[in-house]
């Protein structure tokens, strides 16, 4: 199998879980916080962070920086907008445009 | 660390010299980056400014630091819009690392100030620029130079 399916299979897999997406989620709402920080906004323990963050890092979905002593952790928005180009954009013009035309008929129909 | 900092990493399967490349040269920036190309000629204290296909100056600085092909640091300041304008300087420092299969891009920009409107408006920026630059790369075409192509080549629709 190519990389880049087996990369998109690790991505969604990641996505997969609610704890990895509440973190994605404190990370939009605050970036760049440390593991204790995040530690106080989840209710598991220092292990499971750890691991989840592991796992996003690992899919590039989260990047890290070391400040000092501190390792920072910031969301890194580039595979979501892949994921936008590939699973979102691409099917979202077809749909809209049967719609216009779905608008257009009964408007004729009703005329 | 600056008060506002936004982190992109992308992995492309390149050389960091192709990479380098692509980040400082006319005629691969205006194929990625929607039209805008940068001047400068890329050594530290020149100027740099990044300005559209029509010629509008956007942003403007200086080159702080560059060891090609590894680090480039810019001093960056918005032009076009007032607001963005009066935040003063940000900078923008863009990584390459080899890793096994490809080159790992890391752009941090940041901005001694919080809120940064200005970090805000690149961020909706800079993840479809990479994407961009990284399908460039790796396949020779954008993704994003007509982002919704039309669906009348297709099947069953007139």
């Amino acid at each position: 199998m190519p990389a880049q399916y087996r990369e998109t299979d690790r991505l969604f897999k990641a996505l997969a879980d609610p704890s990895r997406r509440k973190l994605l989620d404190l990370l939009h709402a605050h970036d760049g916080r440390s593991l204790n920080d995040l530690c106080e906004h989840l209710e598991m323990t220092r292990q499971a962070v750890t691991q989840h963050l592991a796992l996003l890092e690992a899919v590039n979905l989260v990047a890290t920086l070391r400040v000092g002593r501190e390792k920072l952790h910031f969301l890194n928005p580039v595979p979501l907008q892949e994921i936008y180009e590939r699973w979102i954009a691409k099917f979202e013009k077809p749909r809209l445009k049967a719609l216009a035309q779905l608008k257009r008929k009964l408007e004729k129909t009703h005329g | 660390m600056a008060k506002t900092t936004f982190v992109y990493v992308t992995y492309i399967r390149t050389t960091p010299e192709k990479l380098w490349s692509a980040l400082t040269k006319r005629e691969f920036q205006e194929q990625y980056w929607f039209g805008m190309h940068c001047e400068s000629r890329w050594t530290a204290g020149s100027p740099w400014q990044l300005v559209s296909g029509d010629g509008q100056v956007f942003d403007a600085g200086e080159i702080v630091e560059a060891l090609p092909p590894k680090r480039l640091v810019i001093r960056w300041q918005h032009q076009n819009k007032p607001e963005l304008k009066a935040e003063g300087a940000s900078l923008c420092r863009m990584e390459l690392e080899t890793t096994n299969s490809a080159v790992k891009l890391t752009i941090t920009h940041s901005i001694e100030r919080e809120p940064s409107r200005l970090i805000e408006a690149v961020s909706g920026g800079w993840p479809k620029v990479l994407s961009n630059l990284k399908s460039l790369l790796e396949t020779g075409a954008v993704v994003l130079a007509d982002p919704y192509p039309t669906a009348g080549s297709r099947a069953g629709n007139k």
